[in-house]
């Protein structure tokens, strides 16, 4: 449909007003919230996603994008709700104990909400009893960790022992990351993941969310 | 040392011309610790090392300090075997060695130790800076003025001073709660707003409790780093997430924010990551720590020669404690230091200092935007931008603009090309400044109803 490439096309372009007007125009004419999602908005985020990559997009122009997205969302939620479309997965996200470093992980939660994903964002220096707990409350998909110093990585490990004690880390997969850390070392902590930048946990959280 | 008058932004440059600033030279030198003599012909190796992925706990603390008593050691043999002149130790603390002052303390007191032995036994001029964490943003927003946080803070100065630190410093984070922020977005006048009227601000509060805690313990004030701010970008622009000209454009522009802890008494050596040291060295005539090249092991830059054309310590910033195939990892970068320090010092010595600072700015200055604002030249003319202007939300708005006319220049000569994407950016930005009320006043509401959440006006004296 011309006017869904045109929804992607304001959206890339980071044009918050008309990708508003479009939305409404789509539903007026009839097209369904899923298809005005999936079509227009995801697709759209999806050539947001690659053009970062490819570094033809700085972060401000994503973020624009990502203000068009959420300005089209706000008038799609209820007719989701009302069709009981459910989100593409929701993930938990925080900075472990002790750590103050959180721009790289505010950075996965913005890439990630592009992406079409809903995110608990639980902030920095978080306690591993404090993400049990969300982890009950939200019931994410995914759990990301980050850590950035050499001292509190191992706090990883202490979140996700803390998760299996509490009998929910089958409910979740967990994803972390952060400059310190490798797949060696997610593998030891006994994470599923392990992405390098923002970008890249876009790619592990599909993939995730795919197994 | 005297400061200009206090609390008051600078009005004049120290050093007025790209010639006089060179490497190894200052006007103000500073004297500390064990006979170290900075800024007075020479230039030394500042070490900094880490711990290994590791938890900092009560369990852990005896291996933590043996760690560290095992380094001073090495520092002592390392001195000796490659005949170092001079040397600083940098202990940068973890939050919990923060958090709890005593073993921040401790370790300044077996660091002290050793420094104390490499002078007394060996003759070796040496210092010790101690740089505790501002661990006032564990909550946001933070509380910068008051609460456990900043007393602990405080406390943790206090216990350094008194546990034989010769020099304190830190990485203060006020204002970076809103420039974080304000930089994803592209918002130059959320950042202008973060660096030229917050972060002056917490800068005059904190700064005058470090200078009267130095003075009270006999310590050197050293300085402050615009690293939650400039360095923040510099990884963003390297992340491919900003473009390189905002980050160049933040780095000039975060240097107001770093002069203030001079304006406050601070007489240097400045912080190792804070990159605008030329221009703080230019405006007080005070010894600078650089690092580049030989920090990789901490960060990648594109900065790696330009950082050393005008240091007067040169340093690895951070190295974990762990094993390398030629022995531990601060030792093999304390060589590489030594190494970098005896070409300064013989380029010196034998009249080629000139050539060499030329070697170590050209290398870099036509393949990065932000090499570019490093470089002698560009430093004296942001410093000279600053002095002009009376306020510090003027002078740091002057530092931006003169850091992009800087860039451009360069690229009308045809002696740095930028990408397209690079180039509208500059015209944005450099639009977004021209555009900014004269005065903090005329910003002030618009930038609470923007970032009032992010930010408590009172840690601010707002
Ligand atoms: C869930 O899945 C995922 C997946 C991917 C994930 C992920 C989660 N989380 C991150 N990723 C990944 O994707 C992100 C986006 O692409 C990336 O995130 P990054 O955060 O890596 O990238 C950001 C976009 C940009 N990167 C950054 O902003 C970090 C750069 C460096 C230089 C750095 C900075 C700037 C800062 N710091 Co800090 N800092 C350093 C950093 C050096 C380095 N090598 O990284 C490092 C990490 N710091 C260090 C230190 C020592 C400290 N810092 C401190 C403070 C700060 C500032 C506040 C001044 C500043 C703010 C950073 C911020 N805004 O978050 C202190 C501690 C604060 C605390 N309690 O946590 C302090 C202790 C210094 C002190 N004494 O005050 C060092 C670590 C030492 C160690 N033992 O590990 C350090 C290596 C620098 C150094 N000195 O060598 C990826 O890592």
């Amino acid at each position: 449909m011309k006017e869904l490439q045109e929804l992607a096309e304001q959206l890339i372009n980071g044009y918050s007003d008309h990708v508003a007007r479009l939305t409404q125009e789509l539903l007026d004419k009839g097209a369904t919230p899923q298809t005005i999602l999936n079509e227009g908005l995801v697709a759209g985020m999806t050539v947001v996603g690659e053009r970062m990559r490819s570094g033809e997009m700085y972060l401000p122009e994503v973020l624009q994008s990502a203000s068009a997205m959420h300005a089209s969302l706000k008038i799609l939620k209820p007719h989701l709700v009302r069709d009981g479309v459910e989100s593409r997965g929701k993930i938990l996200m925080g900075t472990v104990k002790g750590d103050m470093h959180d721009i790289g992980k505010n950075l996965v939660g913005i890439m990630l909400e592009g992406a079409g994903y809903e995110i608990v964002d639980l902030g920095l220096n978080v306690q591993a009893q404090k993400f049990v707990e969300a982890i009950q409350t939200h019931k994410p998909a995914i759990l990301g960790l980050s850590a950035m110093l050499t001292t509190t990585m191992l706090h990883m490990k202490t979140t996700i022992d803390a998760i299996t004690q509490a009998g929910v880390r089958a409910n979740v997969k967990i994803l972390v990351g952060g400059a310190p850390v490798s797949q060696k070392f997610a593998d030891e902590v006994g994470a599923d993941a392990y992405a390098r930048d923002a970008v890249k946990a876009v790619d592990k959280v599909k993939e995730l969310l795919a197994a | 040392m005297p400061t200009q008058e206090a609390g008051k932004p600078y009005s004049t440059l120290a050093l007025r011309s790209p010639e006089e600033l060179m490497f190894g030279r200052v006007p103000k030198p500073v004297s500390c610790g064990y006979g170290l003599q900075l800024g007075a012909g020479a230039v030394y190796p500042e070490l900094n090392f880490t711990l290994p992925t590791m938890l900092i706990e009560e369990e852990s603390w005896s291996s933590i300090v043996n760690q560290y008593d095992e380094l001073g050691e090495m520092i002592r043999r390392t001195a000796k075997r490659l005949h170092l002149p001079g040397l600083m130790i940098e202990f940068e603390l973890l939050p919990p060695m923060t958090e709890r002052p005593e073993w921040g303390a401790e370790i300044t007191r077996v660091l002290d130790s050793h420094l104390k032995k490499a002078h007394e036994v060996d003759g070796l001029p040496c210092a010790l800076r101690v740089t505790p964490t501002d661990i006032r943003d564990a909550i946001r927003p933070p509380l910068l003025r008051t609460g456990t946080e900043w007393e602990t803070l405080r406390a943790s100065f206090e216990a350094c001073a008194e546990a034989g630190a010769h020099v304190l410093s830190i990485e203060s984070v006020g204002g970076k709660e809103l420039n974080d922020e304000a930089m994803m977005y592209g918002d130059v006048e959320g950042v202008m707003f973060a660096l030229g009227v917050l972060a002056p601000r917490d800068m005059q509060f904190l700064w005058k409790e470090i200078v009267s805690i130095c003075t009270a313990h006999g310590v050197v004030p050293g300085g402050d780093s615009a690293c939650g701010f400039a360095n923040t970008a510099m990884q963003l622009s390297s992340q491919g997430m900003l473009p390189e000209v905002f980050a160049a454009m933040v780095r000039g522009a975060s240097a107001v924010r770093s002069l203030v802890a001079y304006e406050c008494g601070a007489f240097g050596p400045s912080k190792d990551c804070a990159y605008e040291g030329p221009i703080l060295k230019a405006i007080t005539g005070a010894p600078i720590a650089m690092e580049g090249k030989s920090a990789s092991c901490a960060h990648f830059s594109p900065v790696g020669n330009v950082a050393a054309a005008m240091c007067d310590l040169w340093s690895n910033e951070s190295v974990q404690n762990v094993r390398l195939l030629s022995g531990p990892a601060p030792e093999a970068f304390l060589e590489l230091l030594t190494y970098d320090c005896r070409l300064f010092n013989a380029a010196l010595s034998t009249g080629s200092e000139r050539i060499y600072q030329r070697m170590l700015v050209e290398s870099d200055i036509h393949l990065s935007a932000q090499a570019l604002v490093l470089s002698p030249e560009s430093t004296i003319r942001i410093a000279s931008a600053i002095v002009r202007e009376r306020t510090h939300y003027r002078q740091t708005i002057a530092a931006a603009s003169e850091a992009l006319h800087v860039i451009r220049d360069a690229v009308r000569n045809k002696t740095l090309a930028l990408a397209p994407k690079e180039h509208q950016w500059l015209d944005k930005i450099e639009s977004a400044l021209v555009a900014l009320p004269a005065g903090e006043g005329g910003i002030m509401d618009s930038m609470i109803d923007r970032y009032g959440h992010l930010f408590t006006p009172s840690s601010y004296g707002l």
